[in-house]
């Protein structure tokens, strides 16, 4: 448990929070990432330009963390290369047939209490924890 | 333009969050995930944190009649628990587990210039461009 970090979770959950409240107080919409990115390819003007804004603002948020704390990003990645481009595939498809991921689904939908996101959330929390219970500890 | 403002304000305070938070590094989301490892509690806080700013605002938001900027709400109105919602929400779960990625902290862990991370995130957008083409 050395890597029991809560206080800068919750930090960054409450940011988090505050983002998607933003979102809808003022724009109306859902922040979730994979629904943000997936609507880039539509590439219908109106609907290309906030969303390349939002994905703007992810990386400004990264690189003003790096220009506070002068601590690199903290990306540790331990799958290989082809590992990690088929797990991108089903990411980008699985999150496109099931209409959202971690932050739609996961964040908003759960507090919108969608009967739809519950499940979504839940069957994808399931599906994660076997593939690394099989990848961890099976293989 | 206002709108543009608040996009740009809250994707910089998500990917500040997801950072700030640790999320955006998959050995810490696998951590979460592996519950016969070391486990790591971290993703609990950092979800369990943004629901519950999320819950009591979206309680007062949904009394508007618009939002502050827009004409109308622009929210999903399905409600039927599907095959495509089960098994998309199934395959995006095998992705995470795989890599410890999901859309939100890939596309800000590319501010860390990594190759497995652009790789991963040209990979999600051919699975999003390929399910289009499908569907």
């Amino acid at each position: 448990m050395e890597n029991f970090i809560p206080v800068s979770g919750l930090i960054g959950g409450l940011l988090i929070g505050l983002s998607v409240v933003l979102m809808i107080l003022f724009n109306g919409k859902v922040a979730g990432i994979s629904g943000i990115v997936g609507g880039l390819l539509a590439r219908k003007g109106s609907e290309v330009g906030w969303r390349a804004v939002f994905i703007v603002g992810l990386l400004l948020g990264a690189f003003a963390y790096v220009l506070a704390t002068g601590d690199a990003m903290p990306v540790n990645i331990q799958a290989s290369l082809p590992v990690m481009v088929i797990a991108g595939l089903l990411v980008g498809f699985g999150t496109r047939l099931g209409s959202g991921c971690t932050s739609g689904h996961g964040v908003v939908g759960i507090a919108r209490f969608s009967r739809r996101s519950i499940v979504a959330t839940l069957t994808f929390f399931a599906a994660a924890t076997i593939t690394v219970f099989i990848t961890h500890h099976v293989l | 333009m206002l709108k543009m403002l608040v996009n740009l304000i809250a994707g910089t305070l998500f990917g500040l969050g997801l950072t700030i938070s640790g999320m955006v590094n998959p050995q810490k989301v696998i951590g979460f995930l592996d519950f016969a490892g070391d486990w790591d509690p971290t993703l609990a806080f950092v979800m369990g944190g943004a629901v519950l700013v999320a819950i009591p605002a979206f309680r007062l938001i949904s009394k508007r009649p618009h939002p502050v900027l827009a004409d109308a709400f622009d929210l999903p109105t399905k409600k039927d628990v599907d095959g495509r919602l089960l098994g998309g929400a199934a395959l995006f779960g095998v992705g995470w587990g795989l890599s410890g990625f999901c859309p939100g902290p890939a596309v800000t862990a590319l501010a860390s210039g990594l190759l497995p991370v652009f790789a991963f995130v040209a990979a999600m957008i051919a699975g999003m461009v390929a399910y289009k083409w499908i569907t």
